[in-house]
């Protein structure tokens, strides 16, 4: 009993991790229908923000959130009128488009890993936030992962009900179910692709900042962090705010509880199984619509 | 392209080759290495080679030079970056014996990649001092490619010195025998793991716990509550960097306590200290230096001017004194001559900052098996035979 609470416990600080990863590429892909390849580098950015922030200034990783965010949201709102735009413009079909922008997405990946190295070396970066015990039904935890998790289930709660209870969510949710119809009712599908983008790059800055206080980085681990956000979006169900969080969850439980059971060794088998078990059962994922 | 520009450009190169070539009135010495300084590599290579190189460099330009004859000839540095592929690699040390012409080459940062290096550097000839290689198979290579040299010792002088200690511990009465061993999941972590089952088995230890962990993993909870649960005296890690933090971090926080705390590369790190602090006290890991040598108290204070920060204790102040050994050969070969000064470099003695070096089949034998955080620095503690070994301190709770 003691150790079932402990995989669940464990499982869902971890997986709480993964959807907070995951959360905002699920905008940017559901909604502004890019796949963000350099989506990574934004959480590593963010976290390098943090960082220095911290150590340079000493001001707290949750208050420098006040800074990084915003700072995100800006960047990915210019990356997406700047560079993303002419795709969008030119692309004939969302087949095309989706295979523009991971090109597209593939270069700003080495331009900003580029910048970031020039400008904070390549070595591993690490520093130590709220990194104490906190005893949940006789389990540890540590308190920044909780924080982490408890993030990523405010921000998906908040984002779940803007785009459900909202007019501008009903039309962010118009655009990625049908770009073309939205059009016709009015909705300026460029300012609400660029808004969705932006607001999926504010979040992913904020789970840079909070990952940033227990993982170590360096300038070149983005990619480890799009590989598992894609991973998590594509099997909750593109563009879907609860699929992202419960497909997260999933994995981090199946991973905490392969590790305890069976064998640390194959959590990372454990997890493509996962996804390649509920992309053969359900292709459009756990919470996806058929697509037509 | 058109024709035309085509041949314009051919001929702005050829103009640029005949311009280098007249520049190269031999009075500098050309010094390239290919290295990653993008790709999963770049970290390593940031903290152990790469401010090395530099520093070196730096030394010996300020002195006027590297002294070849009657005359110092300055170093001119020609760097690739190797983006953490060997083929890129590989291409780029070709690059530079062929076109660039360099007079040497310093070696790129890793096990794989010197491996993968040698050769090349044996086809053009070129000394490859391959300080952050770490292979069982260094007798065999260096036989096979005899410019190549090995520096870091084995994996299994280091489990060695591992077992050796813990032994000790043991006779002591400080600790008992049981150990929980974790690895990595690549042939680092495999390759010790299994040499230290072994031998921890043949010293009379019993393994508690015995698991490995996918290559990049900071989630470690689940390993260490496991470790934890089966009560052990060590916890013998053979983790990377990422890893290594991650695994202290956790045992912090979940009141993992085991008398030894041993994790892998990173524990030498400037940064481990500088991320657990007090928690750092008593720690071990692999590597360590004997801060008390003036070679060494002043080759750290000296990283830290040119650098910024300090160096790690493990490979770091081995791959300066690499470059010493290298400058020392040419100037006593006192020309330009590759063949001459590979053999110097395998037979000569040399005074280094880590104390006197002279090579054994190509292998430094001048290294630190195991060490401890104790203070402010990550002494050698085993071999526990060498000169300048600390006495083992007891590990304090994590506070």
């Amino acid at each position: 009993m003691t150790l079932t609470l402990d995989i669940l416990l464990s499982g869902l600080v971890l997986g709480g991790m993964y959807a907070l990863i995951a959360l905002g590429l699920t905008l940017q892909y559901g909604i502004a229908r890019i796949i963000n390849l350099s989506y990574g580098e934004f959480l590593i950015a963010a976290a390098f923000g943090a960082l220095f922030l911290y150590t340079g200034m000493a001001v707290n990783p949750i208050l420098g959130m006040i800074v990084v965010v915003p700072a995100a949201f800006v960047s990915n709102w210019l990356l997406y009128q700047v560079v993303l735009m002419p795709l969008v413009r030119r692309a004939k079909n969302q087949g095309m488009l989706e295979v523009d922008s991971i090109l597209g997405t593939f270069g700003v990946l080495f331009v900003i890993q580029g910048v970031m190295l020039v400008t904070f070396g390549g070595s591993l970066q690490s520093y130590s936030y709220l990194s104490v015990p906190v005893y949940i039904l006789g389990t540890t935890l540590a308190l920044n992962r909780i924080l982490a998790l408890v993030f990523a289930l405010i921000i998906g709660g908040v984002l779940y009900l803007f785009l459900t209870r909202t007019r501008y969510g009903t039309a962010l949710r118009a655009v990625a179910v049908n770009p073309a119809a939205a059009q016709l009712t009015g909705i300026d599908i460029r300012a609400a692709s660029a808004l969705a983008f932006a607001t999926g790059g504010a979040i992913v800055g904020a789970g840079g900042v909070l990952i940033s206080m227990f993982l170590t980085f360096s300038a070149a681990m983005g990619v480890v962090f799009t590989m598992k956000a894609l991973i998590v979006v594509i099997m909750g169900g593109i563009g879907n705010m609860l699929g992202a969080l419960i497909a997260g969850v999933l994995l981090g439980i199946s991973e905490t509880a392969v590790a305890r059971l069976v064998d640390p060794g194959l959590t990372i088998a454990v997890t493509y199984a996962l996804f390649l078990g509920v992309l053969l059962w359900r292709p459009t994922g756990l919470f996806g619509r058929p697509a037509r | 392209m058109s024709k035309r520009s085509l041949a314009a450009l051919a001929l702005a190169a050829a103009a640029m080759g005949a311009l280098c070539a007249g520049a190269q009135a031999q009075d500098t010495i050309k010094i390239g290495w290919a290295i990653s300084k993008t790709g999963p590599f770049a970290a390593g290579a940031a903290v152990t080679t790469l401010p090395n190189y530099q520093v070196w460099v730096k030394d010996v330009n300020d002195a006027g030079g590297i002294k070849v004859g009657n005359k110092k000839m300055k170093i001119e540095v020609i760097e690739y970056d190797d983006r953490s592929n060997s083929e890129e690699m590989i291409k780029a040390v070709e690059r530079l014996a062929t076109q660039d012409k360099v007079d040497f080459i310093l070696p790129p940062w890793s096990t794989g990649m010197n491996l993968a290096a040698a050769p090349i550097f044996n086809k053009l000839g070129y000394p490859q001092l391959a300080v952050t290689a770490n292979t069982n198979k260094a007798t065999e290579f260096t036989k096979r490619w005899p410019n190549l040299t090995f520096w870091l010792g084995l994996p299994s002088e280091i489990v060695d010195g591992i077992v050796e200690t813990f032994a000790k511990m043991n006779k002591d009465g400080k600790i008992g025998k049981k150990v929980a061993m974790v690895a990595v999941a690549d042939q680092f972590g495999i390759e010790q793991s299994t040499a230290a089952r072994e031998g921890l088995k043949k010293a009379g230890f019993e393994i508690v716990y015995d698991k490995s962990y996918p290559f990049g993993s900071q989630d470690l909870q689940p390993v260490l509550k496991d470790a934890q649960a089966a009560n052990p005296d060590v916890l013998l890690a053979f983790s990377y960097p990422p890893d290594t933090f991650a695994l202290t971090d956790t045992a912090k926080v979940i009141g993992f306590n085991p008398k030894v705390f041993f994790v892998g590369v990173g524990t030498a790190f400037p940064g481990y200290k500088g991320k657990f602090q007090a928690n750092a006290e008593g720690v071990m890991g692999i590597g360590g230096s004997d801060a008390a040598l003036p070679g060494i108290k002043w080759y750290i204070q000296h990283h830290k001017e040119v650098i910024g920060r300090e160096p790690d204790r493990w490979a770091s102040p081995i791959t300066y004194a690499s470059l010493q050994v290298l400058q020392q050969a040419i100037e006593r070969v006192g020309k330009i001559d590759r063949a001459a000064v590979i053999k110097e470099i395998n037979t000569g003695s040399f005074d280094t900052i880590i104390g006197k070096v002279k090579l054994v089949d190509g292998q430094n034998k001048n290294i630190w098996a195991v060490g401890q955080w104790q203070g402010n620095d990550f002494f050698g503690v085993a071999p526990l035979n060498k000169a300048g070994a600390k006495p083992v301190i007891a590990k304090p709770a994590w506070q």
